[in-house]
């Protein structure tokens, strides 16, 4: 009987008082997931939606994820329509009022940034295009830096009273970050200028960033797949002029990419592309050391 | 000069004040100038050690992408505020080796509504015209009509959705599928097999409606847990619209999902449909095909269990496998065409369930099979103290689909089809196409 009491005394204590009550966020790829640990440290317990090994276009409103949105302080998407085919539902789902778009519990990383490839003209017939520019951002560290810069003040006004916290470790993690990118600069400047074929858009910032110079896409539009004669056609154009690299993420198909690689002679490097998508790649710092060394090791 | 002494006067005496004040006030002021200085001071040094640091930057910081500017159109834009369009396209061509006119459900009074195989040859499907927005903070609200192969419009939802409740609730209000089982939510375009399984076609006439009001709750734990109630005017199989005020029919549902392992998801549900039906049309036929019956009056109840379980190990590979087992039990009286009363203790318990699988092999092609299986059960009422003959329809479908991107489907389904009373089969081939234009929309779990 002492015991049961006890028990039920504990239960409700810990029920009425959340040790901790750290703030709840819902981060829809690993890379939001790792920058707000990043920055909300031990204040924040973040559940990450999908894996570097799914595709963040294709990600299902399935009831585990719906039963995190109900509990969710703030989610932290992409945006863009990154997320379309499943956050809505997510969210609409989550019975969450502080999470709708446009409530306070809402934040989209491509709020902070100029999105590259915004289209002039949008027709389906064009493949899988995003009206507001292309939503794959993660792999330009300044976009992280200016997104480190937007959910600094957004975790900040979700908790007033923890601004100094915040501000401290974003702050810290802005040195950190503005330091690594210097060492990542240096490092990669030999990459400048070198060929390399795509596989998808998702590889468009890291090229801008880097100074890539992307030659071709294995898919020949956004999200189509390539034919057999696109292939064909590809392996003629690209043999003259072989690619130093062939690009391609964890969670894509190896097979095009490697058949390409076999007959243009140009090794196909898989790069992690999200946090978590090689061992390397265990948080944001990383993604940047593992993809840069992947392609130096490569070249 | 004269002229100038009163306005002097006046000066003087507008200033006196002020300037007996201000005597007293000085010490004050300097202290307040002194604050100011201060706090100048701090903020100059602060924009110095600012310029400073982004001197000290490397000039590739000038690719830091600026905070995008202000989108605002100069011009009003009345249509900014559309609500999102969507539009599907769907359509196919069936060829049945028996007549599609006499197809019917053994063992079971027909429910009207979208059933059977559909005629033979080329046929329009439902263009599915869905307008979704925000209405307020508070409420968004949804529009889903169909307009079908034979010129006529029907609004398969139309409703509003609360947004803003808290703790979890969520309220909707207007006609909407019911949350009755797994696959009644599903909108046609977004089905694996070209049609409903047998057994939502004869317990629903395809699928389940509410013009009323649902309120769910999703528990606040990791594990997914939802309860769910709606009530409504009960206008949807088996229930029928009275002439009563009040509520004829209700629905009590409960789902419970998660996931297993990184790969596994999966959600099962239970539910309860409630209702009245009043001179419901569709009577059990006999052996020779004849109606027993005109109208059904009485108390109809529905049980659902349904489950549904994903495996998805790559972004290009999924199996999906799910099953609903439906029961249904009516008591009351029967009535022949004219409203004569043929027996008032009509009673039936009838059952149906399918188990399907779909298999995404490749990135654009999927393959599944379903079996359907249905218990009539033996209906009794005084005419027939021995219950009627009970059948057992059955029906094994296979279907092979083609997705070119997210907005195309092809699809080809075969089907074994022994619904029929006389018990013998019927083989049904049909390709069908959906395509989806307009907003990218998003689909339920």
């Amino acid at each position: 009987m002492k015991n049961s009491l006890r028990l039920l005394a504990l239960l409700m204590f810990t029920g009425v008082l959340p040790a901790h009550a750290a703030l709840k966020v819902l981060a829809t790829t690993p890379d939001w997931g790792a920058l707000t640990r990043e920055i909300g440290g031990e204040r924040v317990d973040v559940y990450v939606a999908t894996t570097a090994l799914q595709d963040v276009h294709r990600v299902e409103a399935k009831p585990s994820l719906v039963a995190r949105a109900r509990s969710a302080d703030l989610v932290v998407a992409t945006g863009a329509e990154l997320e379309v085919g499943w956050l809505p539902v997510l969210i609409q789902e989550s019975g969450n009022s502080r999470i709708q778009p446009g409530a306070a519990g809402y934040f989209e990383a491509a709020s902070a940034l100029k999105l590259l490839e915004v289209p002039s003209k949008l027709d389906r017939a064009m493949g899988d295009i995003h009206p507001q520019g292309n939503p794959h951002v993660q792999l330009d560290p300044h976009n992280i830096a200016a997104v480190a810069h937007a959910l600094t003040a957004k975790l900040s006004a979700l908790e007033p009273a923890q601004t100094a916290y915040y501000a401290a470790r974003g702050k810290d993690f802005d040195a950190r970050w503005a330091e690594a990118i210097k060492r990542w600069e240096t490092k990669a400047a030999p990459l400048k200028g070198e060929s390399v074929v795509i596989m998808h858009r998702d590889q468009a910032y890291l090229c801008h960033w880097l100074g890539l110079n992307e030659v071709a896409s294995i898919e020949p539009k956004p999200g189509v797949p390539p034919t057999a004669s696109y292939l064909g056609q590809l392996v003629t154009k690209l043999t003259n002029a072989p690619p130093r690299l062939i690009l391609l993420n964890a969670y894509n198909d190896a097979k095009p990419a490697n058949w390409l690689s076999a007959r243009v002679h140009a090794p196909a490097v898989v790069l992690p592309f999200s946090v978590g998508g090689s061992p390397e790649a265990k948080d944001l710092f990383g993604l940047f050391d593992d993809t840069i060394d992947k392609l130096l090791a490569a070249k | 000069m004269l002229s100038f002494r009163p306005v002097a006067a006046l000066l003087a005496l507008a200033l006196l004040p002020a300037v007996s004040g201000a005597a007293d006030d000085v010490g004050a002021l300097r202290a307040e100038l002194q604050a100011l200085k201060n706090d100048y001071g701090a903020r100059v040094d602060a924009l110095e050690a600012r310029i400073q640091q982004l001197e000290n930057q490397p000039a590739t910081t000038a690719d830091v992408p600026p905070v995008p500017e202000p989108r605002v159109a100069s011009v009003p834009n009345a249509s900014a505020f559309n609500p999102a369009i969507s539009l599907i396209l769907g359509g196919s061509y069936t060829s049945t080796s028996r007549n599609p006119e006499d197809w019917n459900i053994a063992g079971f009074p027909p429910s009207g509504g979208e059933v059977g195989p559909g005629e033979r040859s080329f046929s329009l499907g439902e263009s599915e015209l869905t307008f979704a927005a925000s209405i307020d903070p508070y409420f968004s609200g949804q529009l889903t009509a169909a307009i079908t192969g034979e010129n006529e419009i029907e609004v398969e939802e139309a409703f509003v959705r609360t947004t803003a409740l808290p703790d979890g609730f969520t309220a909707k209000l207007g006609r909407f599928f019911s949350g009755f089982g797994y696959l009644n939510e599903v909108h046609a375009h977004a089905w694996d097999f070209v049609d409903q399984p047998l057994v939502y076609q004869a317990m629903f006439g395809g699928q389940s409606r509410q013009d009323g009001v649902q309120v769910k709750w999703l528990a606040p734990t990791d594990l997914f847990v939802e309860f769910g109630a709606e009530v409504g005017n009960g206008d949807s199989y088996p229930t029928s619209r009275g002439t009563h005020n009040g509520l004829n029919a209700a629905t009590l549902f409960a789902h419970v999902g998660g996931d297993a392992g990184d790969y596994t998801s999966w959600r099962l549900g239970l539910a309860w449909l409630d209702g009245d039906a009043e001179e419901r049309e569709g009577g059990i036929a006999d052996a020779a095909g004849a109606p027993l019956f005109q109208t059904f009056t009485g108390d109809t109840n529905t049980w659902v269990v349904d489950g549904v379980l994903k495996w998805a190990p790559s972004p290009r590979r999924q199996l999906k496998l799910q099953g609903e087992y439906l029961r249904r039990e009516e008591s009351g009286d029967i009535a022949d065409g004219v409203g004569v009363l043929l027996a008032d203790d009509y009673r039936s318990t009838q059952s149906g369930w399918y188990l399907q699988s779909v298999y995404q092999f490749a990135p654009r092609w999927r393959v599944g099979a379903r079996y359907d299986s249905l218990d009539s059960g033996t209906p009794r009422y005084t005419l027939a103290p021995d219950g009627l003959l009970s059948s057992d329809p059955d029906r094994l479908s296979l279907m092979l689909d083609w997705n070119p991107s997210e907005f195309s489907r092809l699809r080809a389904q075969y089907d074994w089809d022994n619904a029929r009373d006389d018990g013998e089969s019927d083989r049904i081939l049909r390709l069908q196409y959906v395509y989806g234009i307009g907003a990218h929309g998003a689909h339920k779990y």
